[in-house]
C-alpha cells in the first residue's frame, strides 16, 4: 500500500501573510478581493489566482521591492508602483497586465537576462528557476545588450572577457558540503541575505559592494560559506530563485519528479519537509511551507544530514551469534527469528516472565514503539518496558503529571510569536532546537525579552545577533531547585503573584502553604548565593521580568530534568508558571523542549514500565481491563523495570534478556561500565538498529531497521503534534520497524496480523481517550493534529489548560533544595556538565555518518581559562577527564562560555564517550540519570586512557562479521 | 541491585517527601514506592528494613508498613 500523497497548497503568495483583522476590499483585474490590511497588492492577487510576475519577492521574507518585475497599475495613482511593497487599499482598482506593464517588465527582464549565463540546458536549476519562468512570463524574445568589446564594463559569468581575466568573475564555492554558491547566476535579489537574516536569524550573509559590484558574500571578504558564520540551515538555498544556491544533490542527480509530505526523524521540534523523489532516490528534503511547527524552515540536520540512510556502514541482513566473543553470522530472517524467539522462550522457561524486557525507540514512530511495548506487556506478559525518556525528560512526565495533571508541553511553537518575555532554563534552543530557536529569535528581534538560565553563556545570552538577554543566571550545575524557588520567593514576598488566576484555578490552600514555604528567609536569592553563585540583584530583576513582563513563557530543556532534583525542578517551574498565571493562553505556558523526535510518542504509547498507553498505570484495574480485553491477555499488575533497574538486575542475574530498538544505551547512558556489565551479563540481547551501535558490541541478535525514509507511521513533537511519516522508498533492509516486531511477536507465538500501521493507529485510538479522534484519514486531511483529540477537541488542542487544569485544581507542590551527593572535592574539583552542538545528533549513529562532521569531529571539553591555567593546560592540548566512575581523554578547548570550576563536552563521539564519566545518581522520583553534574579533574594527558584502548580493541573484535554461508 | 543503591533510592524519595506534613509524607513515599518500583526493589528494601533499616531515613522506615511486600521468590 503506497501512501503517496500531492503536497497542500505551497504557492509563493510572494509576501507574508498580515495577522490584521480589520478587512480591506479592492478589485483586481476586475475581480473583487477582501483581505486583511496590510496584505500586499501582489498577495491579494496571488489569493485569486493571479500571478504577479516576481523575482525578489517570496512569503517567507518581507517585501523588499528590488527587482521592479512585479509592477502593477492603480486607477488614480500615478507611476507602476512594485505590488510587494504596496499594501492594499479600500476600493483600490488594480490592473497586472496593460500594455505599459509588459514592456516595462520585458525591459527589466532583458537587463537581467543580458548579465546572465544562457547555460538552461546544462544548468542545475533547468526546470526549477524563477529567473527562467519570469522570462517566460514576461514573453522575453531577444536581448539586445551585450558586454561592450572594450573590455571597460564586462557581465559577472565569463570567466574571460577578451581575452582577459575578468574581474568581475567569481568561481563557484564548493566549501559547503550540501551546496553550492555559484556567484555567476546570481542575480542579487538579496532573497538568500534576507531569509539568512529574517527566517534564521544568523545573519551570516549580506550584499557586499554597490550597484555593478553588488555581491552576496558570507562573511567577510575572506571567508566562504563554510568559514563564515553559516550554519547551513538551507534558508538560503531555499530562497533562491536561481541556480545560484543549489544542494549538491541537485547538482549531482537532478530535479526531483515527485514529492513526498514526511516529519524529520531528528529532534522533538518534528519539522515537516517534503522528501523530494526521483523514482526511489531521495535527491533532497525541502521544508514543508504548511508544516505548523517549522513554518517553512528547517535546521542543517534535518535539511541535509540524511545521507547516513545509505551510508556503507548500515547492515541490510539480520545477524546472529551464540557469544558475544563471536564474530557475527549473517542469517536468513527466518533463521535469526527461530534463534531469538528460542533464545528468549528459552530465557522465559528456565528465569521466569520477569526476566525479559524491552527497550523502545524514542526515534521510531507511535506504532512501532506502541507494538514494542505490547510485545513485553502481552507477549513476555511483564511491564518491563522503558525508553530513552527515561534519561532525558521522565521528570518532566512526573513533574507536569503532579503538577497539572499532564506530562506535555502545554503550547504549540506558533505560541512563541505571542510572548513577551521567554525564560529559558537548562536548554540551548540554538544548538538543540534550532527551528524553534529561529522562530523564538525572531521573536526576541521583534522586542520580546529573554532571560536564561544556565551554567554556560549559550547563543541566546549575547552571541546571537541583535539579541541579548535581558538578564542570565550563570548557576552553578546542580543548583536549578534553589534558583527557581528563589525566583517564586521574589514572586511571592514581593506580591507579584495573580491572585485571582490561582484563587480560581489552583487549591488556595496548597497555594498558601507553598507560599510560606517559598517566603522562608533560607530560599531567598541572596541566602542562595553562596551555593548557586548567582548574583541576588540579577535573580530577583529576573523573576520581576518573568512575573510582571506580559505573557511570559518558560522554556527548558535537559539541563533541568537530567539531576538528582530533576523532578523538582520541573515541579518549581509549574510553580513558576501558575503563580503568575501564565499557563493556558497563547504566549505562556511550560514547554519542555523534547531531545528526540518522537520522545513525547514514545511517553504517550505506553513505553513507561508503570504505566500503559495514554499515561494509565498499570494498577488501575479498569486500565488494564480495556487492554486484557483487546489483546486477550492478563496484563501484570506490578510496575515493570527502568533501564537502570533493568541493567543492575542483569548484573545481579535476574534479567537476561532485552530487545532493544533504535536505541544505543551503552553509548548514551550514564556509567558506560555498569552498561556493559550489564549488558555483559545477559543472555540474550536483541538489537534493531540501522548500525552496529555500541550496544550491539554486547549482542548476540542483530535485526537490521529500516530508516523514517522506509516506513509508514506517525512521529508526535513537542508540541504533541501527531505527524505523519510517509514511506518514500522500500524498507532497504526488507522490512519496516513494526514488521519486525511483528515478526518477533509472531515467532514466540503472538499471532498479530497487522498489514499497515494505520491499522496500528486505530488500535491505539480505540484504547486511548486522548488519541480517540487520531486516525490516518483524519492526518491526510488537516496535515497533523495536537492531542488530546478526541470528542471534546475534535480539531485537537493547540493550547492546554485553557478552561482549567486536566487534574482539575492545579496543585502547588513544595520544592525543597536538596544538594546532590556528587559532590566537587580535593580528587574532583571541577563540575562536568554535558550538552549537545548544533551539527550532530546524540549519539552521533547518523550525523556521524553524514558530511556534519565536517563541523564537529571529534568531542572537546571546553574549560575556562582560570583552569586550565592552573592545569598547565593550552588550547587543543589532549586532557584526561577523570570522575570516579572512569576516565577519558579528548582535546581542551579554552573558553569564557563556562564559568571557573565549570567543564563542558557533547557525547557524539563513542571514541571519547563522555558518558564513561558520568555516575549513576539520578533523580529521586525517575530515576533519570544526574548527567548534567560530575566532579571531574582534567589533566594534561599524552594518549588514550587504558579505558579507551581496551574499548576500542573489544569493539572492532566484536564487530567482525562472517561472510555469509550459503 | 546493591543496597546502598537501593537505600540511597529510598532515602531521596523520603527527602522529597520530608518537606510534606509527616502523615501525607509517610503515605506519599509508600506510594511512590508501590507505583515505581518493580517487586525485585521493594524486596531489597524489604530486606534491609527487615534487617532493621540500617542507612534508611525515618520516614522510609514510617512507610514501610504501607509499601506493598512482594511474593517471595519460588
Amino acid at each position: 500500500m503506497k501512501d503517496f500523497i500531492i503536497p497542500w497548497d505551497d504557492r509563493d503568495y510572494g509576501t507574508p501573510a498580515s495577522t490584521a483583522t480589520e478587512m480591506v476590499s479592492l478589485t483586481i483585474d476586475g475581480f473583487d478581493i477582501t483581505v486583511p490590511a496590510g496584505t500586499s497588492i501582489m498577495r491579494a492577487a496571488a489569493e485569486i489566482g493571479i500571478s504577479v510576475p516576481k523575482l525578489c519577492a517570496t512569503d517567507s521574507v518581507e517585501a523588499f521591492g528590488s527587482c521592479r518585475l512585479c509592477l502593477v497599475e492603480i486607477e488614480g495613482r500615478n507611476g507602476t508602483p512594485a505590488s510587494c511593497t504596496t499594501p492594499v487599499a479600500e476600493g483600490l482598482q488594480v490592473k497586472t497586465q496593460t500594455g505599459k506593464l509588459k514592456q516595462l517588465r520585458r525591459g527589466v527582464m532583458e537587463l537581467y537576462i543580458s548579465d546572465h549565463p544562457l547555460d538552461c540546458l546544462t544548468c542545475s536549476a533547468n526546470g526549477d528557476c524563477e529567473l527562467q519562468d519570469m522570462a517566460g512570463a514576461v514573453g522575453l524574445r531577444d536581448v539586445r545588450y551585450e558586454a561592450p568589446k572594450d573590455g571597460l564594463m564586462t557581465t559577472h559569468f565569463l570567466p574571460r572577457n577578451n581575452g582577459h581575466a575578468n574581474p568581475q568573475y567569481m568561481a563557484v564555492d564548493h566549501s559547503n558540503p550540501y551546496f553550492d554558491y555559484d556567484p555567476s547566476k546570481c542575480i542579487v535579489c538579496s532573497r538568500c541575505v534576507r531569509a539568512c537574516e529574517e527566517v534564521q536569524g544568523t545573519f551570516a550573509l549580506t550584499i557586499q559592494g554597490r550597484g555593478w559590484d553588488s555581491r552576496v558574500s558570507a562573511g567577510t571578504s575572506d571567508d566562504n560559506f563554510l568559514t563564515s558564520d553559516c550554519v547551513s540551515c538551507g534558508a538560503c538555498v531555499q530562497a533562491c530563485p536561481t541556480a545560484t544556491l543549489v544542494e549538491k544533490s541537485v547538482v549531482e542527480i537532478g530535479t526531483p519528479e515527485r514529492s513526498v509530505i514526511t516529519t524529520c526523524a531528528y529532534c522533538g521540534v518534528g519539522c515537516s519537509f517534503k522528501a523530494e523523489m526521483r523514482g526511489d532516490e531521495l535527491v533532497r528534503m525541502v521544508p514543508h511551507k504548511s508544516g505548523e511547527a517549522n513554518r517553512g524552515h528547517s535546521c542543517v540536520k534535518g535539511r541535509f544530514a540524511w545521507g547516513y540512510a545509505n551510508h556503507k556502514e548500515r547492515i541490510l541482513n539480520p545477524m546472529i551469534r551464540d557469544k558475544i566473543t563471536d564474530p557475527w553470522r549473517e542469517v536468513s530472517w527466518d533463521e535469526a527469528l527461530s534463534f531469538t524467539a528460542k533464545r528468549m522462550q528459552g530465557i522465559i522457561d528456565d528465569h521466569g516472565r520477569h526476566a525479559v524486557g524491552v527497550i523502545t525507540s524514542s526515534r521510531c514512530t507511535n506504532e512501532e514503539t506502541y507494538l514494542v511495548q505490547k510485545l513485553t506487556r502481552a507477549v513476555f506478559q511483564n511491564n518491563n518496558t522503558d525508553t530513552c525518556a527515561r534519561v532525558c525528560h521522565s521528570p518532566t512526565g512526573y513533574g507536569l503529571g503532579q503538577t497539572f495533571g499532564t506530562s506535555a508541553g502545554t503550547q504549540n511553537f506558533d505560541s512563541v510569536e505571542h510572548t513577551d518575555v521567554a525564560l529559558i532554563i537548562g536548554a540551548n534552543p540554538s544548538d538543540a532546537h534550532p527551528v524553534f530557536a529561529s522562530r523564538l529569535k525572531k521573536r526576541l528581534r521583534g522586542g520580546a525579552k529573554v532571560i536564561v538560565v544556565d551554567p554556560r553563556r549559550t547563543e541566546l545570552v549575547e552571541d546571537a545577533p541583535h539579541i541579548r538577554a535581558a538578564h542570565h543566571l550563570p548557576l552553578r550545575p546542580g543548583t536549578n531547585v534553589a534558583v527557581i524557588t528563589a525566583m517564586a520567593h521574589v514572586i511571592v514576598t514581593e506580591s507579584l503573584y495573580d491572585e485571582d488566576f490561582i484563587r480560581e484555578r489552583c487549591d488556595w490552600d496548597e497555594f498558601q502553604d507553598y507560599a510560606e514555604f517559598v517566603a522562608l528567609e533560607q530560599n531567598s536569592p541572596e541566602a542562595i548565593q553562596e551555593l548557586c553563585g548567582v548574583d541576588p540583584q540579577e535573580l530577583r530583576q529576573a523573576a520581576r521580568l518573568y512575573a510582571t513582563g506580559g505573557n511570559a513563557a518558560i522554556y527548558y530543556g535537559l539541563g533541568v530534568t537530567e539531576h538528582s532534583q530533576g523532578s523538582t525542578s520541573v515541579i518549581g517551574i509549574a510553580n513558576l508558571a501558575m503563580l503568575t498565571g501564565n499557563i493556558g493562553k497563547l504566549g505562556a505556558g511550560v514547554n519542555p523542549l523534547r531531545g528526540q523526535n518522537n520522545v513525547q510518542g514514545s511517553c504517550d504509547m505506553g513505553s513507561f514500565p508503570h504505566e500503559l498507553p495514554g499515561y494509565r498505570h498499570v494498577k488501575l484495574d479498569d486500565s488494564r481491563n480495556l487492554f486484557e480485553e483487546a489483546w486477550g491477555v492478563q496484563i501484570d499488575n506490578e510496575p515493570g523495570l527502568r533501564i537502570n533497574n533493568m541493567l543492575d538486575a542483569a548484573v545481579e542475574g535476574s534479567f537476561r534478556g532485552l530487545y532493544c530498538q533504535g536505541e544505543d544505551i551503552l553509548q548514551s547512558d550514564p556509567d558506560t561500565k555498569h552498561v556493559a556489565a550489564g549488558l555483559a551479563a545477559m543472555d540474550c540481547v536483541i538489537v534493531h538498529d540501522l548500525f552496529l551501535n555500541e550496544t550491539a558490541n554486547y549482542a548476540h541478535v542483530f535485526l537490521p531497521g529500516s530508516s523514517f525514509l522506509e516506513k509508514d507511521g506517525t512521529f508526535t513533537n513537542a508540541e504533541r503534534r501527531i505527524n505523519r511519516v510517509r514511506k518514500v522508498m522500500a524498507p532497504k533492509n526488507g522490512y519496516a520497524d513494526w514488521e519486525v516486531t511483528q515478526l518477533l511477536a509472531n515467532a514466540m507465538g503472538a499471532n498479530w496480523n497487522y498489514i499497515h500501521p494505520s491499522q496500528i493507529m486505530d488500535e491505539i485510538a480505540m484504547l486511548t481517550p486522548s488519541f480517540a479522534g487520531v486516525s490516518y484519514d483524519m492526518l491526510e486531511e488537516k496535515g497533523s493534529v495536537q492531542w488530546p483529540c478526541n470528542a471534546a477537541a475534535p480539531e485537537g488542542t493547540p493550547t492546554m489548560h485553557m478552561d482549567g487544569f486536566v487534574r482539575g485544581k492545579g496543585k502547588f507542590i513544595r520544592t525543597e533544595y536538596v544538594a546532590t551527593d556528587e559532590k566537587t572535592g580535593p580528587r574532583f574539583p571541577l563540575l562536568l556538565t554535558t550538552g549537545r552542538i548544533l551539527s550532530q545528533y546524540n549519539v552521533g549513529a547518523q550525523t556521524r555518518r553524514t558530511e556534519n562532521v565536517i563541523w564537529h569531529d571529534q568531542d572537546v571539553l571546553e574549560i575556562h581559562a582560570h583552569d586550565a591555567e592552573n592545569r598547565g593546560i593550552r588550547n587543543g592540548d589532549l586532557v584526561r577527564l577523570a570522575s570516579r566512575s572512569g576516565e577519558t581523554t579528548l582535546r581542551a578547548e579554552i573558553t569564557d562560555r563556562v564559568s571557573p570550576g565549570v567543564v563542558y563536552t557533547t557525547f557524539h563521539h563513542p571514541d571519547t564517550q563522555a558518558n564513561v564519566i558520568t555516575t549513576d545518581y539520578s533523580d529521586w522520583a525517575t530515576n533519570c540519570p544526574e548527567y548534567k553534574v560530575t566532579a571531574v579533574q582534567v589533566a594534561p594527558s599524552n594518549g588514550p586512557t587504558q579505558w579507551q584502548q581496551e574499548y576500542a580493541a573489544q569493539a572492532e573484535q566484536s564487530r567482525r562479521i562472517l561472510p555469509a554461508a550459503e | 541491585m546493591p543496597a546502598e543503591k537501593i537505600t540511597r533510592m529510598a532515602n531521596q524519595i523520603a527527602r522529597f517527601m520530608e518537606s510534606k506534613p509527616h502523615d501525607e509524607g509517610v503515605s506519599l513515599t509508600a506510594s511512590h514506592i508501590n507505583d515505581f518500583w518493580e517487586p525485585r526493589m521493594r524486596r531489597h528494601l524489604f530486606a534491609i528494613l527487615d534487617a532493621g533499616g540500617e542507612g534508611l531515613r525515618p520516614l522510609v522506615i514510617d512507610a514501610a508498613p504501607n509499601i506493598r511486600r512482594p511474593e517471595p521468590v519460588a
